[in-house]
């Protein structure tokens, strides 16, 4: 078994060596790949923040520690859920730091650590595509100043100015002298030196970077090709029991009773906790054993008023929500309505998107083990801090006495972060069993089914055209749940809630809309049911990007124009908008003509402060579509990895191709009707066109990577299918018009 | 009950119902092998018996018999598996829950077919990966079965192996 040492916690280096050696040699463990030295570490490590040479290796300052062999640490306090933050961030520290990239190693600060160290390493949450650019400036600023003092302590050593020494890679040299030493041999010095101003750095400009902006090969890789990388359901700890938890499968659904007789003496079966007013768990020695003693578990429930909601009732709530009169609106330029209705033509649509479920390939799980007044959890999760407040929340401990290891996660797509239900679920169940770690693992019917799923939504769009076809006022009316209702009802005010019309906003940074017509009114009208909803990879752009970009296409067809020039005429206002748009207009030749029967289709929207453009190419026969290939422009101001943000382009077209063409999720009787991806089928490879994406950074801004490319997938492809099919699409998923992907 | 697992010979006392996936798992202690469905649509569970991928989440460990399973973890030795090293060099995988399974599948194909097309590739490649690795995957299989060169998939996506660190 080799020690991957990516990733490694934070903890002296020695001791975590003996740990892992005296766990493999002394405790009787399962021996197989699966073992995470992480694990064992993190098992047996004990955090003492009054320690200060704690790590072994000389930390430089929080961000940089380095050992006598020139191994750098770089701590990462974002999550890896395979979007490759670790990666970029490692790459701009290195950047600044000048140290040796094949000598970079990173480790995982931990949401415990970072309190007690008045939290050093800034907030852990990683969602919103702001894993790099929410950080980028303070990790940067950390690497300058570790290098800077590093440069120092060999200038002290020498007795040398500290204009006479170049680094390069780790390497110092004494000019004059041509003496060279390295960081390893510098760093302990370093480390007891007054650190510079943060504020007195001046920082490379990205142009010039040699390391950032380079499409380095991932750190974390060579462990998913066989098997040893553990994920947070492969983790095996001494003497750790495992549970399946079944809430009541009516969302608001109470528990009234279980027959615990029934399974207590099925094998394995440790005992059944109630965690909350409707959910319970098994445990048992296995999760097998436990989820099948879950399974046969007779159990009574209080439905409760949800059990009356059908999925035709909440479509016609919806429906009924675009025809209400009332203070709605968001923006208002102009009278809208007025110039609409007083225009040569009108052009009008109403769209519908459905329900969507995460369905992250690793299940949702968590692991607690409770000692005494203290909890540790290990979790695959968003948001590290979240994870610690959920688990000191739920065992009634305060923070101090809580610690939480993240483990890098199968997936994310926004389930993992705002929502610690998982977290929250493990720690009820580990009070239960004091001092064993307990490892929960919902099913994936289980997560299927307790999911915060993408929001509904339909859209009532409203454009006048003059007799040149140029629009005199746009009307947007948006109707359907709010995330911001359970999640941050603080940011409703007066009833309205701006984030549900992502991109549609005014300014930026977050998702300007790139139009400027000359009214304009959009509108939201809330209408909350009893089914959950959350942040599914690029939110509120993703309906909002189809409701914009296909009735943009149904206007330019009304006005007699092409799509890209109807757009551009618009954009003139929006310059990164339009960048992108003609630079996908470029790389996709959109100006050449097509092979008879091959389409094409445009979209381009904002988000997660980021411009995306997408050209889309399909052929329709028989009302099967085969998209043959999807071209992307994408402005994100800097691109840190530009090989892996091409990667996070190709997955946003799995998600949303998925999203426009398979089943959707639908309500019957109260509860979620798709048990598993038998029914909710997910993209698979042979439907996957080819993708090209041309990067176009505008290097003064840094924006998101992972989702705002999302948002442009799906009405690429629904204009380049009107476009074929001669008439236009409104009701997603397409199989709503009669049209079904190759 | 025995269970022949990467050449070793187990002597489990499980259900004879028990899924093969969990007795792979929770049992033997191979976690590689992932759970991601049950119900054997998304591939991640995938294992060789007798040298043929099988989805273990749905096969009962009493079925198995005497046949010899293989799973990721010996799918090679050190990486060396021409497949693990398309995966590396092109970063195939992006969270990688789902690439023991897409390994094994890419695997097995390369066996039957040693230059697969892109429509055997298509028919073959019925792992599920919600991250959207498709299009790496395919660039992995021309790779690993020689057809494509390292160098001229990389140059698509504006790299080469010596930019990339």
């Amino acid at each position: 078994m080799t020690l991957n040492t990516v990733d490694t916690p934070l903890v002296n280096s020695s001791r975590r060596d003996f740990i892992i050696k005296g766990t493999l040699v002394g405790g009787g463990l399962m021996l197989g790949v699966g073992v995470l030295p992480e694990a064992f570490a993190q098992a047996g490590a004990t955090y003492d923040p009054n320690t200060p040479t704690r790590y072994g290796d000389a930390e430089v300052n929080a961000w940089v520690s380095i050992k006598p062999d020139d191994t750098v640490f770089i701590r990462v306090a974002r999550s890896e859920m395979g979007q490759g933050t670790r990666t970029g961030l490692a790459q701009l520290v290195t950047e600044e730091l000048e140290c040796n990239w094949r000598k970079v190693k990173t480790q995982s600060a931990t949401p415990g650590q970072s309190l007690a160290r008045k939290r050093v390493w800034g907030e852990h949450g990683t969602g919103g595509s702001r894993g790099i650019r929410i950080s980028e400036d303070y990790v940067r600023r950390g690497a300058a100043a570790a290098r800077i003092m590093l440069v120092q302590a060999a200038a002290n050593q020498w007795n040398v100015p500290v204009g006479e020494l170049k680094v390069d890679k780790g390497v110092i040299t004494h000019l004059p002298t041509g003496r060279k030493t390295t960081y390893g041999k510098v760093a302990e010095l370093a480390s007891t030196l007054t650190p510079p101003d943060p504020k007195s750095i001046v920082l490379k400009d990205p142009r010039s970077w040699k390391v950032a902006g380079q499409p380095y090969a991932r750190l974390d890789t060579a462990d998913k090709v066989n098997g040893s990388k553990v994920y947070g359901i492969d983790l095996q700890l001494p003497g750790m029991l495992c549970a399946s938890v079944k809430s009541c499968p009516v969302f608001g659904g109470k528990l009234v009773s279980y027959d615990e007789a029934k399974i207590s003496n099925l094998r394995g079966v440790k005992g059944i906790v109630k965690i909350d007013d409707s959910t319970v768990a098994v445990v048992a020695d296995t999760w097998w054993h436990a989820n099948t003693a879950l399974n046969a578990l007779p159990i009574i429930w209080d439905e409760g008023k949800g059990a009356n909601t059908s999925q035709d009732g909440i479509n016609k709530t919806l429906r009924d929500g675009l025809d209400e009169q009332g203070d709605f609106w968001q923006r208002k330029v102009g009278d809208a309505p007025e110039a609409i209705m007083s225009s040569t033509k009108k052009v009008e649509a109403i769209y519908f998107t459905p329900y969507r479920a995460h369905v992250t390939m690793e299940p949702m799980n968590a692991t607690v083990k409770i000692s005494g007044d203290r909890a540790e959890a290990w979790v695959p999760t968003q948001n590290g801090e979240g994870s610690h407040a959920a688990l000191s929340e739920a065992t009634g401990l305060p923070l101090a006495n809580c610690e939480v290891y993240k483990l890098d996660s199968g997936c994310g797509l926004g389930r993992r972060g705002s929502t610690q239900d998982f977290t929250t679920y493990a720690a009820k169940v580990a009070q239960k069993f004091p001092g064993v770690p307990v490892k929960v693992i919902w099913s994936r019917e289980e997560d299927m089914t307790q999911d915060f799923y993408h929001p509904i939504a339909m859209a009532k769009m409203t454009a006048g055209l003059d007799a040149a076809g140029n629009v005199t006022g746009m009307h947007i009316k948006v109707s359907g749940p709010s995330i911001n209702a359970r999640a941050a009802p603080h940011n409703i005010k007066n009833g309205k809630d701006e984030r549900q019309l992502q991109g549609f906003y005014e300014k930026g940074p977050d998702a300007q809309l790139g139009y400027t017509f000359p009214s304009l009114l959009t509108e939201y009208v809330m209408k909350n049911t009893h089914v959950p909803v959350g942040p599914w990879r690029g939110v509120n752009t993703n309906q909002n990007g189809i409701f914009m970009e296909c009735f943009m296409d149904e206007c330019a067809k009304a006005a007699g124009k092409d799509p890209v020039q109807f757009r551009r005429a618009l954009m003139q206002n929006h310059p990164k908008h339009l960048g992108v748009l003609n630079a996908v207009a470029k790389k996709a030749e959109w100006d050449k003509p097509l092979p008879a029967g091959t389409y094409r289709g445009v979209a381009q929207f904002m988000g997660y402060a980021s411009y995306s453009a997408c050209v889309a190419e399909v052929t329709v026969q028989n009302n099967v579509v085969k998209v043959n290939r999807l071209v992307f422009a994408l402005d994100a101001g800097h691109i840190v990895n530009p090989y892996l943000a091409r990667e996070q382009i190709e997955g946003s077209v799995a998600m949303a191709l998925g999203a426009i063409f398979l089943p959707e999720i639908t309500v019957e009787k109260g509860r979620i009707k798709q048990q598993n991806l038998d029914t909710y089928p997910l993209l698979k490879l042979s439907s996957t066109p080819r993708i090209e994406t041309v990067l176009v950074p505008t290097y003064d801004f840094w924006g998101g990577v992972g989702e705002p490319t999302i948002c442009v997938v799906g009405p690429a492809v629904a204009n380049a299918i009107s476009a074929a099919i001669g008439r236009p699409v409104r009701n997603f998923p397409l199989s709503k018009e009669n049209l079904s992907l190759a | 009950m025995q269970l022949t697992v990467n050449g070793k010979i187990h002597n489990i006392d499980v259900e004879p119902t028990m899924p093969l996936l969990w007795a792979i798992r929770e049992v033997v202690g191979l976690t590689g092998t992932k759970y991601g469905c049950g119900v054997a649509q998304c591939g991640a569970c995938t294992v060789y018996l007798n040298g043929e991928p099988v989805r273990s989440c749905s096969l009962p460990v009493s079925a198995v018999g005497t046949a010899k399973i293989t799973t990721i973890e010996a799918l090679s030795k050190n990486n060396t598996h021409p497949v693990q090293q398309a995966w590396i060099a092109l970063d195939v995988p992006q969270c990688g829950y789902c690439q023991s399974g897409q390994v094994m599948a890419a695997a097995a194909l390369l066996k039957k077919i040693p230059k697969p097309t892109d429509a055997d590739i298509d028919s073959a490649m019925s792992n599920l990966c919600r991250c959207g690795t498709y299009q790496k995957i395919r660039d992995g299989i021309h790779v690993a079965s020689g057809q494509k060169k390292l160098a001229e998939v990389l140059a698509q996506y504006d790299a080469s192996p010596s930019t990339r660190g």
